[in-house]
């Protein structure tokens, strides 16, 4: 199961997921700008050359992040998070991945990729399940920044939670690596909301909330943040976002809780699945064979 | 010196001041000849410690980057995986950092803002960008490291020094006179804002 999701986390590196290489297909055939055109043959250019050379597609391979659903009956259950620290440190001497580890207060680069709280992993147990799935997440740096999360007034509504997404997305989108997938969490705290909005990254692009109203302002957003024109790398251009997508929980009556999480057109994101015979698939990449 | 390829504009490092004054916001170009990579770092040991940099960068390039490189066989160094990183974290340190080290193209991600824009403006620098997210790509532009230095501060933060042939696409994100590509476009940007936060405080009044 190491060597797996060692392996799986290297071909993560080098090919995006098929969601994300479909809907940029789909946004380089709209784009009809100078600038975006010049940038979406240099982007594909290098997604050919990654896969081919097989050497991770961007420089920055980002911090490995991992969101579990794990069954409590899952034979590794008390091994996982001890063989996911070994996986990154095989992957990162095998792909190579650059180490990205920096020791807070202590100011020095572990070189392997690993430190405290990192690997960062996300538990959701499944009690009397058998089967284990595992998000990987290889979290650049650049489009980190955007980051935010704060509690607004009940009273400032959906709308207040539409200018918080879109004030700092016109700041900070076009440093993140446009096209973005953008995550919201709509709670009751900033812990909360945040948690959500980066856990809305890991859903398919594209895919939409069950709650119907969240849905309507999923496509509401997306409009409006690529009616602000920032396009590819932030040059200009018809198409800021691959998707939104809006995770939410209940709230406390005097607060409404919103974050904020983007990932950058290099979306690496993967998706396996274990069941208990530890046979593996992978839903995020029909290319990698286990 | 600048020569046309396929309808490529490539300039060759070192930039002459005519190279650099050329060259307008939203250019496209291709570069050959040496970088340097430098990014938080570098920056933080020039400007608040005043250290002087190992590797002379008068009249020369340096990349906001920080690579992936795997040691070769026998010496030397092989450049993996290499793109930009985000410029705006230097921005602060910018204009010090031109004036100390004389360097008159800086590659980037991003835009930067008014403390890099004057010291294109006073140093006759310019800032470019170049599609980020497309590392290798950009490694097979790179046809050697010669030069390896500050490795104490690790493989993203340390200065690499590589020889590259049409390097790019880059486009201007700063010219020499101080005009600012994605400055120009934020007042867009924000203009649009104000009219799609109009739009959405109309649909989005959700009651129970």
């Amino acid at each position: 199961m190491t060597d797996t999701i060692a392996r799986f986390i290297g071909f993560s590196a080098r090919q995006l997921p098929d969601d994300v290489t479909a809907k940029l297909r789909e946004l380089r055939e709209k784009e009809t700008g100078a600038l975006p055109k010049v940038l979406y043959e240099a982007m594909f250019r290098n997604m050919e050359l990654a896969a081919e050379l097989s050497r991770p597609s961007c420089q920055d391979t980002g911090l490995v992040q991992f969101w579990l659903r794990c069954g409590t009956g899952f034979p590794l259950i008390n091994e996982l998070e001890g063989l996911l620290r070994e996986a990154v440190l095989q992957a990162t001497a095998e792909t190579p991945l650059r180490p990205n580890v920096v020791e807070a207060f202590d100011e020095y680069n572990t070189g392997t990729n690993v430190g405290r709280g990192v690997p960062c992993v996300h538990w959701d147990i499944v009690p009397g399940w058998d089967g284990c799935e595992i998000y990987t997440y290889l979290a650049g740096g650049g489009c980190a920044l955007p980051g935010y999360a704060t509690v607004l007034m009940p009273g400032e509504g959906y709308a207040g939670v539409s200018r918080f997404v879109l004030e700092r997305l016109t700041e900070y989108a076009p440093n993140a690596c446009p096209p973005l997938l953008v995550g919201v969490g709509v709670a009751s705290s900033a812990e909360t909301a945040a948690l959500l909005s980066k856990k809305a990254l890991l859903r398919p692009v594209g895919s939409h909330s069950e709650n119907e109203r969240a849905a309507r302002m999923e496509r509401l957003l997306e409009e409006s943040i690529n009616a602000l024109g920032i396009g590819p790398q932030g040059v200009g251009g018809s198409y800021t976002v691959m998707g939104v997508h809006i995770e939410h929980a209940a709230r406390h009556p005097a607060s409404l809780g919103v974050g904020l999480s983007v990932s950058c057109w290099s979306h690496r994101r993967g998706h396996l699945f274990f069941d208990r015979e530890l046979n593996c698939t992978a839903a995020s990449h029909a290319g990698f064979q286990p | 010196m600048t020569t046309y390829k396929d309808g490529r504009r490539i300039l060759s490092a070192p930039l002459s001041d005519d190279d650099l004054r050329s060259l307008r916001i939203g250019d496209i170009f291709y570069l050959s000849g040496t970088l340097t990579t430098g990014r938080d770092a570098v920056h933080r040991r020039v400007v608040e410690e005043g250290r002087a940099l190992p590797v002379d960068l008068r009249g020369g390039v340096l990349l906001h980057a920080g690579p992936i490189v795997r040691p070769l066989e026998g010496g030397g160094w092989e450049m993996v995986s290499i793109g930009p990183t985000t410029s705006m974290r230097m921005e602060k340190f910018e204009y010090e950092f031109v004036k100390a080290t004389d360097v008159r193209l800086l590659i980037g991600k991003g835009g930067m803002k008014e403390n890099a824009a004057r010291a294109c403006r006073d140093f006759g620098c310019v800032h470019c960008v170049m599609p980020a997210g497309c590392a290798v790509a950009a490694a097979l532009s790179v046809e050697e490291i010669v030069g390896a230095d500050w490795l104490d501060l690790g493989m993203p933060e340390a200065l690499w020094t590589c020889r590259v042939r049409e390097f790019g696409p880059l486009i201007v994100s700063i010219d020499a006179e101080g005009r600012n590509y994605f400055e120009e476009k934020k007042a867009e940007y924000r203009r649009h804002k104000d009219e799609q936060l109009a739009r959405l405080a109309k649909e989005l009044a959700f009651r129970e």
